[in-house]
């Protein structure tokens, strides 16, 4: 990004969240879809705040949302209501999406961030 | 739509009666006050005349002083003509919220009565809330009485308003002296008063959803200083010619003349106060007597506080022999804002006056014609002797042993 001087600046510490004006409400817009500012928190990576992430299991998930519902960053993608998987570059690793998951065993599963999600899958519990 | 307001070409209004009437007048989109005291009078008057139909923007009542500014920043970044009111302990409440303001850029109109800060606990005039908004990056106009009040907090709409303004805009009149003293004041109509101040136009609105905005964002050592000094460049630069042009675009409509530092009979004064608010009707006063007696008194009364109007101070004291600033708020520690500002000020110009600082009317502690007279022969005697013949600081009207410094 380039480091604007301060005669470069908007008034009143404003950024806009787009490159183009919206011909349509941004919310009916699929977020990869969306012309996001370069300055837009959608570009920046945030994934290194994290000490846990959550690993997501597609075998076990029933699609109920819950993890969509609850996160607090946004970080669950999810299309047509098919759970897809977590955005890493924003998730910071809170642990409510797999706190509010009612599958048994759970879909999504705190790991440590070095631990690879292939291995992680083959560690998952058995039904409780 | 709202009814018209048959107004007389004289009207009887106090001071917070003055400020409503300009309120209602602005047709202000959004209103949000916290309707008990400190602020009582002008969103009562206010919320008297949306309960009869003079009104068509909404009037929200919140919490807290802290939350009335809040729900102000949030209706003038969402794009709407946007103003409150407030004094003191509720001012004090509302300093966070200031900063987001001013540094959001939204044109706020805030309605302020001067009144004392606790504790003690005192519900009395004096510049204390004033002087602690001053570093908040508000433009900060004083009326000196409740005919200016309300000629004031019109102008202040159109001056915070402009494009290349675009900062909240504070007007402040002294608690009861002004504010609950009824006198003559002449209005503008509805219609002309409203045609003064222009439709608002929105500047980057939140609501418009196809350009979706984030105000006052986050930022850290890396853009913070960026954005601090746009908007000091801004209150540096571009209001004082605004307001002047506003000044005299109000004068031409009504005849009536303001100026970012005001005058009385400076044109061959040796001696001069430099004072606020109802204060200086009463120094005017003074100095006509003064000049009975030989000498040659004058005033200088700043109309904008902040952005401080460097030049014109200088300007307005550059032949003067001796100069009093007068403090009504406590210092604490420190000489008065006036003196620093007038000091500082007049050091970059050519003449070298004797200046003092009086601390004076604390907590609504009457200032009288005598006191202004001891303070002017005290000038006197400053200037004949070319040298300071008083302390640097004393207060004044205060009971108990005499109280001075350095």
């Amino acid at each position: 990004m380039k480091y604007l001087g301060w005669d470069e600046l908007l008034p009143g510490a404003i950024l806009f969240s787009f490159d183009e004006e919206l011909d349509k409400d941004p919310a009916e817009i699929l977020p990869e879809d969306r012309p996001y500012a370069e300055t837009n928190s959608h570009e920046a990576y945030v994934g290194d705040w994290r000490v846990l992430k959550p690993v997501y299991n597609r075998d076990l998930c029933i699609d109920c949302q819950f993890c969509w519902v609850y996160c607090p960053d946004v970080s669950i993608i999810s299309r047509d209501k098919k759970m897809i998987g977590v955005d890493y570059d924003h998730c910071k690793g809170c642990g409510v999406c797999v706190e509010v998951c009612p599958t048994n065993p759970k879909s999504l599963l705190m790991f440590e961030e070095r631990i690879d999600n292939d291995e992680a899958l083959a560690q998952w519990p058995e039904k409780q | 739509m709202a009814e018209k307001m048959q107004l007389n070409e004289v009207e009887v209004w106090d001071g917070n009666m003055s400020a409503s009437q300009a309120l209602r007048q602005a047709q202000i989109d959004v209103v949000a006050a916290y309707p008990i005291t400190p602020s009582t009078p002008v969103v009562e008057n206010y919320g008297n005349f949306l309960a009869n139909g003079y009104i068509d923007g909404e009037f929200i009542m919140v919490e807290s002083e802290h939350a009335a500014m809040s729900g102000c920043v949030g209706a003038a970044a969402a794009g709407g003509r946007v103003a409150t009111a407030t004094s003191s302990q509720g001012f004090a409440l509302m300093v966070e919220v200031l900063y987001q303001a001013s540094g959001m850029r939204l044109p706020i109109v805030l309605a302020v009565v001067n009144r004392a800060l606790a504790a003690p606990l005192n519900v009395n005039g004096d510049h204390s809330d004033m002087y602690l908004g001053r570093d908040s990056g508000w433009v900060q106009l004083d009326a000196f009485n409740s005919q200016q009040a309300y000629d004031l907090t019109l102008m202040a709409f159109r001056i915070g308003e402009d494009y290349n303004v675009r900062l909240p805009v504070m007007v402040h009149q002294d608690g009861f002296i002004t504010s609950h003293t009824a006198q003559n004041v002449n209005p503008l109509s509805d219609d002309e008063a409203y045609e003064f101040i222009g439709d608002y136009k929105k500047v980057n609105p939140m609501l418009d959803l196809a350009k979706p905005v984030t105000y006052g964002v986050q930022t850290e050592e890396d853009w913070h200083f960026e954005h601090k000094a746009r908007q000091h460049h801004d209150l540096m630069t571009k209001i004082f010619g605004v307001t002047q042009d506003v000044f005299d675009a109000f004068e031409e409509k009504t005849g009536r003349k303001y100026n970012l530092v005001e005058e009385y009979f400076m044109d061959d004064a040796e001696v001069a106060i430099v004072a606020l608010g109802s204060t200086v009707e009463t120094a005017e006063m003074v100095a006509r007597k003064m000049r009975e007696e030989g000498i040659k008194a004058g005033i200088v009364a700043p109309r904008m506080i902040r952005p401080w109007p460097h030049e014109q101070i200088k300007k307005a004291l550059s032949k003067v022999k001796a100069i009093a600033c007068l403090d009504r708020s406590s210092p604490n520690g420190a000489l008065g804002m006036l003196y620093n500002e007038v000091t500082a000020s007049l050091y970059q110009g050519d003449n070298r006056p004797i200046i003092s600082n009086y601390i004076y009317g604390l907590g609504g502690r009457d200032f009288t014609i005598e006191h202004i007279t001891d303070i002017f022969k005290e000038l006197d005697a400053n200037a004949k002797e070319g040298k300071l013949t008083t302390p640097l600081q004393q207060f004044i009207g205060l009971r108990g042993p005499k109280l001075s410094f350095y």
